[in-house]
């Protein structure tokens, strides 16, 4: 397995300098990766915390906004149909803004208030106290209800994002950190064995040197022996007689 | 076309039964936009489950919706399409009914949300 499972790299000194740098960025990567995890984990248990308050809140505020148009239908009688009729133009908007988390940008809602009241006449006759509490009511609804949408678009971004660096920090941690250190063994391996590839034959050769400069001493001196040749004539050369060369 | 609706700013609309809709609309999130298309669904006991997956559908893909509010009641009718809808815009909430208490247990997020934590911290 381990034999299969590397990088295909010829293996030698730049090739190991190389490994050694990559391996070096994957370990720095995977500790930022990790640091972003753990940012985003932090800002989303605080999201989640703040979502299931607010969904507590959000069910008394709700009840309170039925409540009062109970009490607005009880005095005004039924004005239903005319609200259902008399639709046109929003009041209460969405603008959206950008936050940024650990390099996530998550989004956030916020309401505004945009153009006039299209009900401002609803009422007039009677029960208009209740109708202006009832409005009042389903507006801070809304905004709790907008403040929730933002948490909660926060909360599913964050999800899918720490997902992701999660898959990231593990696959670095154990694919890709193995896989350059198993390479990295690898090339040692291989670089050692030239290494005693390259003494052994050293050795090799010296030996060969020996044994042919033994063989020649050995002839040398056989002929020697044999008196064929004095043993001064071979060694000194210079010595011969050239007295008359120069002077 | 984004450009232009992100100055515009959007819109929330709502699903859901006669006294929600009316509710809300009293708060001032209806529109009704230059085709006559309403922002908003009143159901009743006689809309038809496809008219409710159908509008939540549009809701959706329109472009100026940005948080779509339902009634719990009316979400476990189309489960299915609300979870099957996973992008963060836009935003579905599901909102308690007059005549429905609000059940956090079947809360699409909230069930998402469960599975991380221990049930003893909800």
């Amino acid at each position: 397995m381990s034999a299969k499972d590397k990088l295909l790299i010829f293996p030698s000194r730049g090739a190991q300098m190389l490994m050694k740098s990559r391996l070096k960025g994957a370990q720095k990567g995977h500790s930022l990766l990790k640091k972003k995890a753990d940012a985003l984990q932090m800002r989303f248990r605080m999201i989640l915390n703040k979502i299931i308050e607010t969904k507590t809140l959000m069910g008394e505020v709700m009840k309170e906004a039925a409540f009062s148009l109970a009490e607005a239908k009880f005095a005004t009688g039924e004005f239903n149909q005319v609200v259902l009729q008399n639709v046109t133009k929003a009041q209460i908007k969405i603008r959206t803004k950008k936050d940024n988390v650990a390099g996530v940008t998550l989004p956030v809602f916020e309401c505004y208030q945009d153009g006039t009241d299209t009900y401002e006449l609803a009422g007039l006759a009677r029960g208009g106290q209740q109708l202006t509490k009832l409005k009042k009511n389903y507006q801070s609804a809304v905004k709790l209800l907008v403040e929730l949408a933002s948490l909660q678009t926060s909360f599913v971004t964050l999800d899918d994002v720490i997902k992701i660096t999660n898959r990231r920090v593990n696959a670095i941690e154990h694919v890709i950190i193995p896989r350059i250190e198993r390479t990295l063994a690898y090339i040692i391996s291989e670089l050692d064995e030239l290494e005693r590839e390259e003494f052994y034959r050293l050795k090799k050769i010296q030996d060969k040197k020996k044994i042919h400069r033994a063989k020649v001493e050995k002839e040398k001196q056989a002929r020697i022996a044999a008196g064929i040749v004095r043993e001064s004539e071979a060694g000194n050369l210079l010595d011969e007689g050239d007295e008359d060369i120069l002077f | 076309m984004a450009l232009h609706s992100a100055i515009k700013g959007k819109l929330i609309s709502v699903i859901g039964d006669e006294d929600t809709c009316v509710g809300f609309l009293l708060g001032g999130v209806g529109e009704i936009n230059k085709n006559r298309h309403p922002n908003f669904l009143v159901v009743d006991k006689n809309t038809a489950v496809s008219e409710i997956e159908d509008t939540f559908k549009r809701f959706l893909k329109r472009d100026d919706v940005d948080i779509i509010l339902i009634n719990q009641n009316i979400a476990e009718i189309i489960r299915h399409v609300i979870d099957s809808h996973n992008s963060p815009i836009p935003a579905v909430l599901e909102i308690p009914s007059k005549d429905h208490p609000y059940d956090a247990s079947k809360d699409s997020i909230l069930r998402r949300a469960k599975g991380m934590f221990n049930p003893d911290d909800l």
